[in-house]
């Protein structure tokens, strides 16, 4: 039961955090939505119709049916007690449900973000641990340079590249779509290479720290091998600040992949966010962003239970 | 260590990653930019269209002839403002239910009351008949049947819609039925067997959005997708020299347009509209931006719009110093950075553009160099295209940057008539009125043979050339990258259609 404590306390911490979240990425977009410059009806107009078919007829008509001449609290009231009923309303644009936009979308991000992150992490570790266990040594200096190169080149710029070799001249992957595991090779790494850019640096110097540390000389003198001690208690003691960084790198993944998802043609939800800020998509603006805001919170829990499951000492606190 | 984990992953990768050129000779890939995320065919019509999963009462070919679809023939009352539309018999849904003319008559009019081309036409009632279904007019007009090829105006299913009236699948009475539907991104098409006329030979397709031309042309090249619309000009350049892959470019009645506000007082002297236009080098724009040289546009129609391109009118010049010599008659001088000033006031003026066509804002860009040479300072606002409508109502719009489609069906009258008539329009003429423009317009939308028409069409296109409400700057070609082995690719320069149902892979 004690050591359950904590842990139920975690849980229900991060349960208000989620409701004050909600609460408060609702009024923010909408305030920023309605900050905007511009006429709402003719942005929803042009997103709705395109410019063939849109002009000032048809943003009056938008303009009426969605009652976007009301004040504005009475929109964002609508909004508030529509959520309270666990309804996200329909996309002004594309008239179709938000909840289902986002349950599609959203599978298909955390799909890319899950890919992105075990590249990274598959290049990252190995890497990170041979510069972090010879500091200086030859390893470290190449990985710092090749680090230096991919983090400055923009993921658009790699992404092309890596479509040019492994999809038109190697022949290996598809250049873009995402029906298969296959589609999700190329957008993963393009991602996962500049992920690993700066995780890498973040393994070996965590490792490196490890290495200098006491209970490291410590365990050492007790007896154990040099291969046992990295593997039970370096590459343990290390892991922490990876395993936070690695759920940052989680975060930006899932809001930052616009251009990657572009490239890709991936339906994903940055990209989606972007349409809608564009078309001044307010409900979708407000359903995508309370979306990405909850999902913060789970990955905050799930990073402290992951960081608790590795650390013995924060469970006896 | 690290080679080793590179090694493993990099075999796991190949292991894992299934063929991607399976030799499966019964189905097609498309790329193009265009996304669908509606099942609502006001808003996703084109793209539903062009796949061929609903139809519309009427069809046209590639040439812009009428063609019976759902409706096997059409005829006008005496005073033209009655048309009856006999719907085909036997024609079934890809749900199984029939076709019948509650079903059309409950969707156009859903097409009526929304934006679109049947609301700007003028619609009295849309009636279900016996087996036809009937439309009365206020007055008539002859373009009804030309209408009806539009996107707005596909017949889906009743199934199609929920109990409050919004669309929510796609289904239609087309050859191709969507097997499934990833919006926005993608839709994948099944052969519908039950359909009523000549079956595709292929059995399946599947449509892919890639909204970047640099990942479309790698799609060509790459042989991932078979068909591919809308390249670069980069893209194009490169795949020409694929030999997997044909590049086309079909002339298509769009045009990129300068609109100028002929009320402004800069522009209200039609010498100060020759003006601008004469410091236009479209040869350059068409060459160095679009690579096509013959795009530069010499009159405001396109020859892809027969019967409205007229070849006798003297093209659209090129002459910097005459420019300058038209100016200098409406009391402008330089000043000291060479720019003009009348009565204390600099040429200074606002174009508005929008990036959801590349190459307009470099279009912007060429025409702020071209005009600073005859002393005009353009500034270049890159926005929203609904910028340049909400510019036209409230009267702020200077100059902007757009394109325009003459052939959103395949008689342009119900888009000149719009953009030309008394009071202009939103994408067309802003402050500029021309009463014989607009009668010779009114009559040519009552008129439906094209003898009687010509003369009008002959007036209307002088009065554009001479007096110039839009300075056209070029037209446009679509693009079009297909697999060489592909058969019977049509490029459609209406753009309805991608063809699917008509092409083939070789035996």
């Amino acid at each position: 039961m004690t050591t359950l404590k904590p842990f139920v306390a975690a849980l229900a911490q991060r349960g208000l955090q989620a409701v004050v979240v909600a609460l408060v990425v609702g009024l923010i977009s909408f305030a920023m939505m309605s900050a905007l410059p511009g006429d709402a009806a003719y942005k929803i107009a042009a997103g709705r119709y395109g410019y063939d078919m849109m002009d000032s007829a048809a943003a009056e008509a938008v303009r009426a049916e969605l009652g976007l001449d009301r004040h504005w609290s009475a929109q964002l009231y609508s909004w508030l007690s529509a959520l309270a009923h666990l309804d996200l309303g329909r996309s002004l644009v594309y008239g179709t449900p938000v909840i289902d936009e986002i349950r599609t979308q959203l599978g298909y991000t955390l799909l890319l973000a899950a890919g992105a992150v075990v590249a990274s992490v598959l290049i990252a570790v190995p890497v990170g641990v041979a510069a972090g266990l010879r500091p200086d040594g030859i390893v470290d200096r190449v990985s710092l340079a090749i680090s230096v190169f991919f983090r400055a080149i923009p993921a658009f710029a790699l992404g092309v590249v890596l479509v040019l070799v492994f999809a038109v001249q190697l022949d290996l992957f598809p250049v873009a779509g995402f029906r298969g595991i296959e589609h999700l090779v190329l957008p993963s790494l393009t991602l996962g290479l500049g992920l690993a850019a700066v995780s890498n640096r973040v393994v070996r110097d965590s490792v490196q720290e490890a290495m200098r540390s006491e209970w490291r000389l410590f365990a050492r003198t007790k007896g154990l091998s040099a291969r046992l001690t990295v593997t039970r208690h370096v590459l343990r003691n290390a892991s922490l600040p990876v395993v936070t960084y690695v759920g940052v790198q989680m975060a930006y993944l899932i809001e930052g992949v616009v251009i990657v998802e572009s490239v890709f043609a991936w339906p994903g939800i940055g990209h989606a966010l972007v349409h809608a800020i564009f078309g001044r998509d307010i409900a979708m603006v407000q359903g995508t962003a309370l979306t990405l805001g909850l999902l913060y919170v789970a990955l905050n829990l799930m990073i402290d239970l992951t960081c608790r499951g590795i650390d013995p000492r924060t469970r006896a606190a | 260590m690290f080679f080793r984990a590179c090694a493993a992953l990099l075999s796991a990768v190949i292991l894992f990653s299934s063929p991607i050129h399976a030799e499966d000779r019964t189905r097609i890939t498309v790329a193009s930019p265009w996304e669908i995320a509606s099942y609502d065919p006001a808003v996703a019509g084109f793209a539903i269209q062009s796949l061929e999963i609903m139809e519309n009462l009427v069809n046209a070919d590639e040439k812009g002839v009428l063609l019976p679809g759902l409706a096997t023939d059409w005829s006008v009352s005496e005073d033209g403002t009655s048309w009856t539309f006999n719907l085909r018999e036997g024609v079934k849904f890809h749900d199984g239910t029939p076709f019948d003319a509650q079903a059309a008559a409950r969707v156009l009019n859903r097409a009526w009351q929304q934006p679109g081309v049947l609301a700007k036409t003028p619609i009295k009632a849309i009636e279900a008949g016996d087996g036809d279904l009937v439309f009365t007019l206020e007055r008539p007009f002859a373009a009804l049947p030309a209408v009806l090829t539009h996107a707005t105006t596909i017949v889906p299913a009743p199934s199609a819609f929920d109990a409050e009236g919004n669309p929510v699948a796609l289904i239609g009475t087309g050859p191709f039925k969507v097997e499934r539907f990833t919006p926005p991104q993608s839709v994948d098409l099944l052969r519908f067997d039950g359909y009523w006329g000549e079956k595709p030979a292929i059995e399946s397709a599947s449509y892919l959005a890639a909204g970047r031309a640099e990942t479309r042309a790698l799609l060509a090249e790459s042989g991932d997708a078979d068909m591919v619309f809308n390249l670069d000009p980069s893209g194009f350049a490169r795949l020409e020299s694929v030999d997997s892959v044909e590049v086309t470019a079909v002339a298509i009645p769009r045009v990129v347009i300068l609109k100028v506000n002929s009320g402004h007082p800069f522009f209200s002297d039609v010498k100060a509209r020759q003006a601008l236009s004469l410091a236009i080098n479209r040869a350059g724009i068409a060459t160095a931006i679009n690579r096509f040289p013959e795009s530069a546009a010499t009159q405001l129609f396109p020859p892809a719009l027969a019967g409205w391109h007229d070849p006798s009118l003297s093209p659209l010049d090129y002459d910097v110093e005459r420019a300058k010599s038209l100016l200098a008659d409406l009391g402008w001088t330089p000043g000291d950075d060479g720019i003009l000033t009348k009565d204390g006031e600099r040429f200074k003026v606002l174009l508005r553009t929008f990036p959801d066509r590349p190459e307009l804002p470099l279009m912007a860009a060429a025409l702020q160099d071209q005009w600073r040479e005859v002393g005009i300072e353009l500034e270049v606002s890159v926005a929203s295209y609904s910028e340049i409508p909400a510019g036209h109502q409230d009267g702020t719009l200077e100059v902007a940057l757009y394109a325009r489609n003459y052939g959103l069906t395949p008689d342009p009258i119900g888009t000149t008539i719009q953009d030309f008539g008394i009071g202009g329009g939103d994408w067309g003429a802003m402050g500029w009125d021309n009463a014989e423009v607009a009668n010779a317009l009114d009559d040519i939308a009552m008129t439906a043979d094209q003898a009687k028409r010509a003369p009008n069409i002959a007036k209307v296109a002088k009065a554009l050339q001479d007096e110039l409400p839009l300075l056209p700057i070029t037209w446009y070609q679509h693009t079009a990258a297909v697999s060489a082995d592909l058969e019977g690719v049509v490029i459609d320069p209406l753009q309805r259609t991608y063809g699917l149902s008509k092409v083939s892979w070789p035996e």
